[in-house]
């Protein structure tokens, strides 16, 4: 990616907690954290489709609230716990979320699935059995073009039920 | 994205001291990230104002409701005490795009950035609010200047926003589909002294209808809005609505607004 090379940059070094483990490293000023995440920390289970907070396939967590990983600053986000979808599988075993969506079929192509879990879980510390609606409002920040959001919608509630 | 540098600071002098005519401030960075990457803004530097505590957070008393400039809207949506005094506040920044838009955006962002169809420009209207800046006061008749201009110099910094707490209001828009911005969003707030119209999304900067508002001081009931007529010209025209019906929409969301009032 060009932005560690372009002149001019200025860099500052940054310890975040990512999925539990320390990292501290330095970056150019204007890295975003999903570039931090996919390009230093090789950590490229978050996507990027849109670039700019719409379509929400950068969701992580940030502090325990969900964020678009796009639209902020590694720099800003120094000293903060950062979980993402890499993060969510213990014991070797997927995450209730991540299994609902795996057996009811709530992704086809699977590019927007990681902010999808990511953000169906921050809904579900919010509130233990959302509704249909719940669900459809909470998840506006996250676009897929695959499933018509029926099985995603279905594996939410499903989720509900195990967590 | 083009290169800055980035600063962070927990004092307001030290963040005005920093800012220069190629600077910006950083709150939650909805939409200065978003535009610098898309190269319609660039900045020698962009000074972070998150830490500085006291520009966060939500007093209420029983005339006014000051909100800190870096208050998330999440934080205005779920707040009792707003839901108390002035549950309209609470429930236009719960429709403020998606939930991790709410997670980060702020007040104080989204009024420094008078988008033509942010939602909270329209609330600054109708419930008279004060801007109260690092260097003096501003009310919201004189702060939203023009689209995407305020009243703010080089340097200047929000530091909250103080609504009057009305006898009744009633925020109701009419959302884009894909972004939840308002194509048309009309603020309405009954006070001891008249009404305001807050509109936003309707023209290039929001404004106080005041053909509606003067009808409502007179009569506080959606019949009453029945004769008054809203021209369509200044209105904004774009692929999603036209010029006259987004002057209709005026109408509609504002008897709307004060049926749910």
């Amino acid at each position: 990616m060009k932005v560690f090379s372009e002149e001019g940059k200025t860099m500052k070094k940054i310890t975040l907690e990512v999925n539990g483990k320390k990292v501290s490293k330095e970056v150019a000023d204007h890295t975003v954290l999903s570039v931090f995440l996919r390009e230093v920390l090789n950590l490229t289970g978050t996507h990027v489709g849109c670039d700019t907070s719409q379509c929400g396939a950068c969701v992580v967590h940030a502090d325990g609230k969900s964020i678009k990983s796009c639209t902020a600053l590694a720099a800003d986000l120094d000293g903060s716990k950062v979980t993402t979808i890499e993060g969510l599988v213990s014991n070797g075993k997927m995450h209730p979320m991540q299994e609902a969506f795996k057996k009811l079929h709530g992704l086809q192509c699977g590019f927007c699935t990681p902010g999808m879990v990511m953000s169906a879980i921050d809904l579900l510390k919010h509130k233990k059995n959302p509704s249909d609606k719940e669900i459809r409002d909470w998840l506006e920040g996250n676009i897929c073009r695959c499933t018509g959001y029926q099985n995603i919608v279905a594996a939410v509630k499903e989720a509900a039920t195990k967590m | 994205m083009k290169t800055f540098n980035y600063h962070s600071t927990n004092d307001v002098k030290e963040a005005t001291k920093l800012a220069s005519s190629n600077s910006a401030f950083l709150a939650g960075g909805m939409t200065t990230i978003p535009s610098m990457k898309l190269g319609l803004a660039s900045y020698k530097d962009i000074i972070d104002i998150k830490r500085i505590k006291k520009l966060s957070g939500i007093k209420v008393s029983g005339k006014s409701v000051i909100i800190g400039a870096t208050t998330k809207h999440v934080e205005v949506a779920n707040s009792k005490e707003i839901k108390k005094a002035i549950p309209s506040l609470a429930a236009l920044a719960e429709g403020i795009g998606d939930p991790q838009v709410r997670n980060r955006g702020t007040i104080g962002g989204s009024i420094a950035n008078n988008d033509p169809a942010a939602d909270y420009p329209s609330a600054c209207i109708a419930l008279n609010a004060t801007i109260h800046t690092s260097s003096r006061k501003i009310t919201a008749d004189k702060f939203f200047a023009g689209m995407f201009e305020t009243a703010l110099k080089k340097g200047e910094l929000i530091q909250s926003v103080e609504f009057q707490v009305p006898e009744k209001s009633c925020y109701q828009k009419y959302p884009n589909p894909a972004s939840r911005y308002a194509i048309v969003g009309v603020y309405v707030a009954k006070h001891k002294n008249g009404v305001n119209v807050g509109v936003t999304g309707a023209k290039s900067c929001v404004y106080n209808e005041k053909n509606i508002a003067s009808a409502l001081s007179k009569s506080f009931s959606s019949s009453a809005i029945d004769n008054v007529k809203i021209p369509s010209s200044g209105m904004n025209s774009d692929i999603h609505a036209s010029a006259e019906y987004r002057a209709n929409m005026v109408k509609i969301f504002a008897k709307k607004a004060v049926d749910a009032c």
